[in-house]
């Protein structure tokens, strides 16, 4: 073969470029149909992945549609690494200027929902804070540091983005209410999953990722929501694994 | 609101917090339950022969586990052995049913 890399590269990815000369088969004629071919796997093979990677999108926007777009997606953003399980990070940000879908608001954060989910599924195992570590003298809570598992994502909508993941993953789910949702999406198993936060919730979380004590993350999402519920917060957090411990962290 | 009311606060939460975790926590949990999954359909194993996700070789293989509820384990029914030995799920590592 007989061409450079970028020539053959661009060509990939543009249906309207012509077979880059040079390319030849097995009896040294040209290769045109076998670059066609090629070309449309590339583009068939990225689209799959990508409907794989964003089923909330991909069932939103429907599979017709969504090939459409996934086309248009794949050629301008191409992997820039071979680690598959990563591809499609900038597609949320695509989804936000891509003026035929503008109608549909929610879905960047429905995109950044199934983002999320995914980073939490390839992330670092984590043990639970044991029980221990929370039954401590009260002024002691107060000055306690926790950590957010690795596989803690946080996203804060003006969407409701978790009915909408409801409604479209679970059977007789209700109609998303038009509300405003902060979502955080833990793996207490093996499976991520995304949990509705309470008001304030996402702030508090936040803090202790940032590594306030328990009492300075309180305060913080007191300020920002007045009836802030600590109890419903942590209980999730400590059903869905999400706090770990930073004095036992062997990384 | 005051420090003390702070603290106590934030204690309550704890303490109601780690109450409702109690009750839900043994409801969800899963176990490793070796001994018990039908020939390659085992979740992941250690050992020669069985490095992972769906690749037991025989049904039943000791050092192969399948995901259960927890508790469950020791009472999924079982085909006797050849032999007339009962076979029973576990949670260790068995030495029975193994690759030849």
């Amino acid at each position: 073969m007989t061409v450079s890399q970028a020539r053959f590269r661009e060509a990939v990815l543009d249906p309207a470029a012509a077979v880059p000369p040079g390319l030849q088969d097995g009896q040294r004629a040209p290769a045109g149909n076998r670059f066609s071919v090629y070309r449309n796997n590339v583009i068939v093979s990225l689209t799959e992945a990508l409907q794989t990677a964003f089923p909330l999108v991909a069932k939103l926007v429907g599979g017709d549609r969504f090939s459409r777009l996934a086309a248009v997606y794949v050629r301008e953003h191409p992997p820039k690494s071979p680690l598959m399980m990563h591809y499609g990070v900038d597609f949320p940000a695509f989804l936000e200027g891509f003026a035929p879908l503008q109608h549909i608001g929610y879905l960047p954060d429905c995109a950044r929902l199934d983002l999320l989910i995914r980073q939490s599924y390839h992330a670092a195992d984590a043990p639970p804070v044991p029980a221990e570590r929370l039954q401590c003298a009260p002024e002691d809570l107060v000055t306690l540091r926790l950590s957010l598992a690795p596989a803690v994502r946080i996203l804060r909508s003006p969407w409701p983005v978790h009915d909408i993941w409801r409604m479209n993953t679970q059977e007789g789910a209700p109609k998303p209410r038009p509300v405003a949702q902060d979502v955080m999406i833990a793996r207490p198993g093996f499976d991520p999953a995304p949990w509705l936060l309470p008001p304030g919730g996402a702030c508090w979380l936040d803090c202790l990722g940032r590594g306030l004590t328990l009492g300075e993350a309180h305060e913080a999402a007191l300020a920002e929501t007045a009836d802030f519920d600590l109890a419903a917060v942590l209980t999730l957090a400590l059903q869905s694994g999400a706090l770990t411990d930073p004095t036992t962290k062997d990384g | 609101m005051s420090n003390t009311m702070k603290t106590v606060a934030i204690a309550s939460a704890v303490a109601a917090a780690m109450t409702a975790q109690v009750t839900t926590a043994q409801a969800a949990s899963k176990e490793k339950c070796y001994g018990v999954s039908l020939a390659g359909a085992n979740d992941c194993a250690a050992g020669p022969g069985t490095t992972c996700a769906g690749t037991s070789t025989v049904d039943y293989q000791g050092n192969a586990w399948t995901l259960v509820d927890a508790g469950t384990c020791t009472e999924i029914e079982l085909p006797a052995m050849a032999d007339g030995t009962a076979r029973e799920g576990s949670l260790e590592e068995l030495e029975r049913d193994l690759p030849a």
